[in-house]
């Protein structure tokens, strides 16, 4: 069987062609680097993603705190994912790279924060 | 009045880059003046990642990618001014500036207009229908969403498959809203593959091309829009309308480069990229008024942004070393197949980077530079979409100072 995909790893977003059989890539064209078989692979098996949010921020000149995940989570578990992050308060000041959340919803993976909030004076 | 060398107006991704590469080539009496209480611009708001994936090889979220650009200024001592909104730039290059302590003047040897872009809106799409609320553009629901922590609506339609657009619906979809379906009036998506891929095809939203919103119903609030679809002349087609109830729409429907300064100060402005008209080294109409990032061509990129912003800040240096602020004479014409190309004027002594975008999607395409029947530069494309900007390297020694460069994409 032949699929389609658009690789998501970077903005060049190669339109790929996979010949797929019994779940196994048997030829791939399409892709101008080794990720794009690694996406292809990744997508047959298990697809994953990363996704960006924002936390609750106590006593911080702005209300959120944006967040991400520090490394990609199986597609099935970013609603999950997104139910954690909405219980999470942070004290201000808040700085990027600090852990909003370790192994959200069992996952493996950190939130972790992507902007400074500096505290109210 | 305060002498400066360089007034870079907008602290965004190209302010900020414009204002690091000045301070490393040695022009350190420079000062940056953003409208907001930080700087970032509209990076603040851009929360999710895939930012910085040239620049810095790896993948970040806009916050996080400004705040590299911060740290430097910050680190260098660059100065700069928040809260502060430049009401008027002469031809002369006297700056004014207001802000709560007062009004201030500066003349400056050289200005770098920096001040991104603008959303089109309802408005400048002509939405028949009545005027409820619910009806955002992507950018202002995204500020309400990332910044201030309000939800626009619940049930939501999107007419525009813009980037942010696209963002919007997986970031709605995430915080539990129900995006119905996105609607484009082009025949081919206007944002990134990979955004169609990640922010729609991943939650099943679906994306109809050729299909535009012709009615818009509710009073205090948005009930629902009428879609159809449309012909080849984005005209509606009689009997395929349809009804979809929603509480929100949001309009992913384009960017204008942010005009009201440039155009004070009488700087000639390009019809296509709705930017200014500039040589090869970023500088305007206007001698010493110079213009990089989204308020001279709107880009798909942050990277490409912060990238021209530098180059724009070479040109700068070089034009002051050498006392020169070019006169370009050489003119630079596309032809149907190309929407518009930057620079639209060059001196042709100096090597460049001509940026363009095609008008279709097309495979296997050249990119042919030419002055009559001579090439001068091509470039090959194995895929070309009107989503992706086109760059290609221009050598200054082939070209005749005589005639124009015409290009063309076949």
């Amino acid at each position: 069987m032949r699929r389609e995909y658009t690789c998501i790893i970077c903005p060049i977003g190669c339109d790929m062609t996979a010949e797929i059989e019994d779940n196994e890539m048997v030829s791939l064209v399409g892709n101008n680097c080794a990720k794009g078989r690694v996406y292809v692979q990744q997508e047959l098996t298990n697809p994953i993603r990363t996704i960006a949010t924002s936390v609750l921020v106590k006593g911080g000149e702005l209300p959120l705190a944006s967040v991400r995940l520090n490394k990609p989570v199986p597609k099935a578990s970013l609603f999950k994912v997104m139910a954690e992050a909405k219980k999470v308060i942070l004290l201000a000041p808040v700085r990027i790279g600090q852990v909003a959340l370790q192994n959200v919803a069992g996952t493996g993976a950190d939130l972790v924060v992507t902007k400074h909030v500096d505290a109210i004076h | 009045m305060e002498n400066k060398d360089v007034i870079i107006i907008g602290g965004g991704p190209a302010g900020l880059a414009a204002a690091v590469q000045l301070y490393k080539l040695g022009i350190t009496n420079i000062l940056i003046l953003e409208r907001e209480k930080h700087l970032g611009g509209i990076l603040r708001q851009c929360i999710h990642d895939g930012f910085g994936l040239q620049r810095f090889c790896e993948s970040l979220s806009g916050p996080e990618y400004a705040q590299r650009f911060i740290d430097e200024v910050r680190e260098l001592n660059i100065p700069y001014m928040t809260e502060v909104t430049v009401t008027e730039v002469t031809a002369g290059r006297k700056v004014t500036a207001i802000s709560r302590r007062g009004v201030m003047e500066f003349q400056a040897k050289a200005v770098a207009l920096t001040m991104g872009c603008r959303e089109r809106t309802r408005g400048a799409i002509s939405i028949p229908g009545t005027r409820p609320a619910g009806v955002y553009t992507a950018g202002v629901a995204q500020s309400y969403m990332n910044l201030a922590n309000i939800m626009p609506g619940q049930e939501v339609v999107i007419l525009g498959s813009g980037d942010i657009g696209l963002i919007m619906a997986r970031r709605l979809t995430l915080e539990g809203a129900h995006v119905k379906a996105v609607f484009e009036v082009q025949p081919y998506p206007s944002g990134l593959p990979r955004n169609i891929e990640q922010c729609l095809n991943d939650y099943e939203i679906p994306l109809f091309l050729s299909h535009t919103v012709v009615d818009v119903k509710g009073h205090s609030r948005l009930e629902g829009v009428t879609v159809a679809q449309v012909d080849e002349q984005y005209r509606p087609i009689p009997g395929t309308e349809q009804e979809y109830n929603c509480d929100t729409l949001i309009l992913s429907v384009g960017l204008i480069p942010e005009n009201e300064l440039s155009l004070g100060a009488g700087l000639t402005l390009d019809s296509r990229t709705k930017g200014a008209v500039v040589d090869e080294d970023y500088q305007t109409s206007c001698t010493g008024i110079f213009a990089a990032g989204n308020v001279l061509q709107v880009h798909d990129l942050v990277d490409f942004v912060s990238i021209e912003a530098e180059r724009m800040a070479l040109s700068i240096q070089e034009c002051f070393l050498s006392s020169q602020f070019g006169n370009a004479e050489i003119e630079i014409v596309v032809d149907a197949s190309i929407s518009y190309s930057v620079p639209q004027k060059t001196t042709g002594k100096k090597d460049f980077t001509l940026s363009l975008r095609p008008k279709r999607p097309g495979r296997n395409c050249t990119v042919f530079v030419k002055q009559e029947n001579v090439t001068i530069a091509r470039k090959k494309f194995a895929k070309v979409l009107p989503a992706e900007m086109i760059q290609l390297a221009i050598p200054a020694e082939r070209i005749d100072p005589e005639k124009k460069l015409e290009i063309t994409l076949i």
